[in-house]
């Protein structure tokens, strides 16, 4: 029923995104791939976050995965796009395993430093290895626009459509993995994990398949990144991308869907919007320049004032829907040390 | 369970610090245009961003963020060239009109914000896009949207790959020529002598290492010493590797680094006693940037900066802004004094009103109404005049350098004094430096080139 009920609602969507992306220009439509691909990257750590009560802030990384994967397959195997897309997120979800492994076994602060390890250390094997990833310069990504759609067909819309395909796919699944068993297991032990091995929860297993969904996601998000720079380089995946997607997600409200939408929308519209009434006010270049920054930062910290469940908090609060999440994004913040004897008991 | 509550401070500080972090890094951006004004004749809208009345051009430049200082006066300063010119008659009556946007030196922002210039905008072409990292994530969208990529400011001899990047042109020395300039000096000048490198630790540091070892003997070489630009703690990670050269007896050391770890260089050195002979890249030897520099790193003020970099041995691929009598440096001293008197006259104006003069070169020889083709196919045909820069470019079919050479110059009372003949060299491992004994022309007397 769940299932039927997001398929129908995602059908809609992808009919109005479609509308809208025929409707505006070109750079509109540059723009709403952008949202596209933040959006599946910021979903898939927001449910890690939210749901499953694991930080990372190193989630650029698994982005960086999916990029050069997709860049990689294009350029030497001949797949279709579809096969390219899928296979960037399985192998990005393949490396989110090993580091779950890992994660599985810290807590707090500890898996934030070690997941800001990787986003830091990952994009220097470009380097190391530039034969195969072409170092700085990194690799080009050409995709074309499929014959069916006439050669007239601008690219950009193309690509905001498949951006759209991916991200109502992730929607979808991610939805439908929040209301089932393993979505309620995962809020279990990010409430109490203590309590959660007590009702024979297996809290590490549970812990390492949120890493392997969350990766998935960034995978994707990544690859339809690279599809969308037509290129993947290693100065893409710096630190500050791992902290926008975390921006977003926070900024959105943790644990939500949504949220991650409106924390894409954010990343993607407010400093171009800012900048536009900046200079249309006929501020000087030095001060205009960093309006933006400014008022980005006045957000952050207006949002975390007045909204602490993120945007989506607040509109479900203004609007009064269901339970208020306020609370909730940030149980994560007190989690205590390592469990240790259930950790073992968990593994085993 | 009440053990819960100790963690969250200090998560939600490091998460609050991250927050602004993203604040602090996030892009932003600053048009800069001139209003279009009727005149010409059969004149027509021949190409995007091109109209009978103006020429449209985009750049993505750091007018925030790391790289800001010192650079974030180019545009400004190619900017004021395009004013004068359009002051001056405009390109065959056409003005043009400069837009420049912030990328803050984040590649990511670049992406942004050219797809902006390009889609939205609809620039005639991307003119001196700033840094290597960054032009090179819109390298493949601008080759394969067809839009001319010219005169990229940054010297990685990537942009020279016709083959792969048709649009793409560079502008000033690659570093590879550079290095084997320098190297030649080095080997002529210092024959026997302990040489060290240091170097900056990316494209920019290793191709001008290549260049290096193409000329000094590896005999000669006694260490070779590569800084993170990125390091955490500069001033430590530049002290390591001073120490080091000490160490290894080095007596003449051969720096690619940009301006800031040129100054830590210097300064290192003067704490441990220690001053070999110094040849510096021309990016990270401009010298009133550099004293500046060293001059707020030593918290000390008035000559201490300028006395420091006495000696220093560098090159020059434009005129040097000590030499007043220069046609070049008159032109743009007017243009300078006229439209950005704000600013300091330094190298990177003198660098941002030059490109500036081979951007209205370019499109002179486009034609009466261009296309985007006929802007790289002028560049493709060869024999581009050689402007304000004292050695001719390399443009053609096969070639898509810029700038093929320098003249080695020292630093005397702040300013570059030139040492010898203008140097040029190719890329090749086996290419010999030559000196270039043709004597470069004045500037236009009307200060605008000529079709």
């Amino acid at each position: 029923m769940t299932l039927l009920r997001h398929l129908a609602a995602a059908i809609v969507v992808a009919g109005l995104l479609m509308l809208l992306s025929i409707k505006v220009d070109a750079f509109r439509d540059y723009q709403l791939a952008q949202v596209a691909y933040y959006a599946i990257a910021a979903a898939g750590l927001t449910v890690l976050i939210g749901l499953s009560g694991q930080v990372s802030i190193g989630h650029g990384a698994f982005m960086f995965i999916g990029a050069y994967t997709a860049a990689l397959m294009l350029l030497h195997l001949h797949w279709a796009l579809a096969a390219v897309l899928a296979a960037s997120a399985v192998v990005a979800a393949v490396a989110g395993g090993i580091v779950g492994v890992a994660a599985a076994r810290l807590r707090g602060p500890y898996l934030a430093g070690a997941t800001l390890l990787l986003a830091v250390a990952l994009p220097s094997i470009t380097s190391r290895w530039q034969g195969v990833f072409g170092g700085d310069q990194g690799l080009g990504v050409t995709v074309n626009t499929p014959g069916f759609l006439g050669s007239t067909f601008p690219p950009t819309r193309w690509l905001a459509w498949l951006g759209f395909a991916c991200a109502l796919i992730t929607f979808v699944l991610l939805a439908n993995v929040r209301h089932s068993r393993i979505g309620r297991s995962w809020r279990a032990l990010r409430d109490d994990e203590v309590a959660a091995a007590l009702s024979g929860l297996n809290v590490a297993r549970l812990q390492v398949l949120a890493f392997v969904v969350s990766s998935a996601c960034a995978g994707l998000g990544g690859a339809m990144l690279a599809l969308v720079n037509s290129s993947a380089t290693p100065g893409t995946f710096t630190l500050t991308l791992s902290i926008q997607l975390l921006t977003a997600a926070i900024l959105g409200g943790l644990g939500s869907l949504a949220g991650a939408v409106w924390g894409s929308l954010v990343l993607v519209y407010l400093a171009p919007y800012i900048t536009n009434v900046a200079t249309s006010q006929g501020l000087s270049s030095s001060v205009g320049a960093n309006i933006p920054i400014v008022v980005y930062g006045a957000v952050l910290i207006l949002v975390m004032l007045l909204f602490p469940g993120g945007i989506q908090g607040g509109l479900r609060r203004l609007f009064g829907s269901a339970a208020p999440a306020a609370a909730v994004p940030f149980s994560f913040f007190r989690r205590e040390a390592p469990a240790t004897d259930n950790q073992k008991e968990g593994t085993s | 369970m009440n053990r819960k509550h100790r963690v969250p401070l200090a998560a939600a500080a490091g998460i609050a610090a991250a927050a602004l972090a993203v604040a602090a890094c996030s892009s932003s951006s600053s048009p800069s245009s001139t209003p279009p004004s009727s005149s010409g004749s059969a004149l027509q809208a021949s190409a995007p961003g091109i109209t009978p009345t103006s020429i449209l051009v985009g750049s993505h430049q750091p007018l925030t963020g790391p790289a800001a200082p010192g650079y974030s006066e180019i545009a400004p300063a190619a900017n004021a060239y395009f004013q004068y010119v359009n002051a001056h008659g405009g390109v065959f009556g056409r003005k043009i009109t400069y837009r420049y946007l912030d990328d803050g030196y984040n590649p990511t922002n670049t992406v942004s914000v050219v797809r902006q210039l390009v889609l939205q905008n609809n620039v005639y072409a991307i003119f001196n896009g700033l840094g290597t990292p960054t032009h090179l994530n819109v390298v493949n969208f601008l080759n394969s949207s067809k839009v001319p990529d010219v005169f990229v400011a940054s010297g990685c001899d990537c942009w020279n790959d016709p083959s792969k990047y048709p649009e793409t042109f560079g502008y000033q020395l690659d570093y590879i020529r550079e290095g084997k300039i320098l190297g030649s000096y080095v080997k002529q000048h210092f024959k026997g002598k302990k040489i060290g490198y240091f170097y900056q630790n990316d494209e920019f540091g290793q191709d001008g290492v290549k260049g290096l070892d193409y000329e000094v003997p590896a005999s000669q070489v006694v260490a070779r010493e590569a800084y993170n630009v990125l390091a955490t703690n500069p001033a430590q990670e530049v002290g390591g590797l001073v120490a080091k050269m000490k160490a290894a007896g080095v007596q003449v050391v051969v720096s690619f680094s940009i301006p800031a770890f040129t100054a830590l260089l210097r300064l290192t050195g003067l704490t441990l006693s220690y001053s070999p002979t110094l040849v510096v890249s021309d990016v990270g030897s401009d010298p009133i940037t550099l004293s500046g520099l060293l001059n707020t790193f030593a918290k000390k003020s008035g000559s201490f900066g300028s006395s420091l970099i006495q000696g220093i041995i560098t090159d020059g691929y434009l005129p040097s802004l000590g030499d007043a009598s220069n046609s070049w440096i008159t032109l743009f001293k007017t243009v300078h004094d006229t439209y950005i008197p704000k600013l300091p006259f330094d190298g990177n104006v003198l660098y941002g009103e030059s490109v500036g003069y081979a951007f209205v070169q370019a499109m002179l020889k486009a034609g009466r109404n261009p296309t985007r083709q006929d802007l790289v196919n002028a560049l493709n045909a060869g024999n581009f005049p050689q402007g304000a820069s004292v050695a001719p470019y390399a443009y053609a079919s096969g070639s898509h350098d810029g700038i093929t050479g320098a003249y080695i110059a020292v630093i005397k009372n702040g300013v570059l004094v030139q040492q010898g003949d203008v140097l040029v060299t190719d890329v090749t491992a086996t290419g010999a430096v030559t000196p270039y004994m043709t004597a470069q022309s004045a500037a236009p007397a009307t200060g605008v080139p000529s079709p």
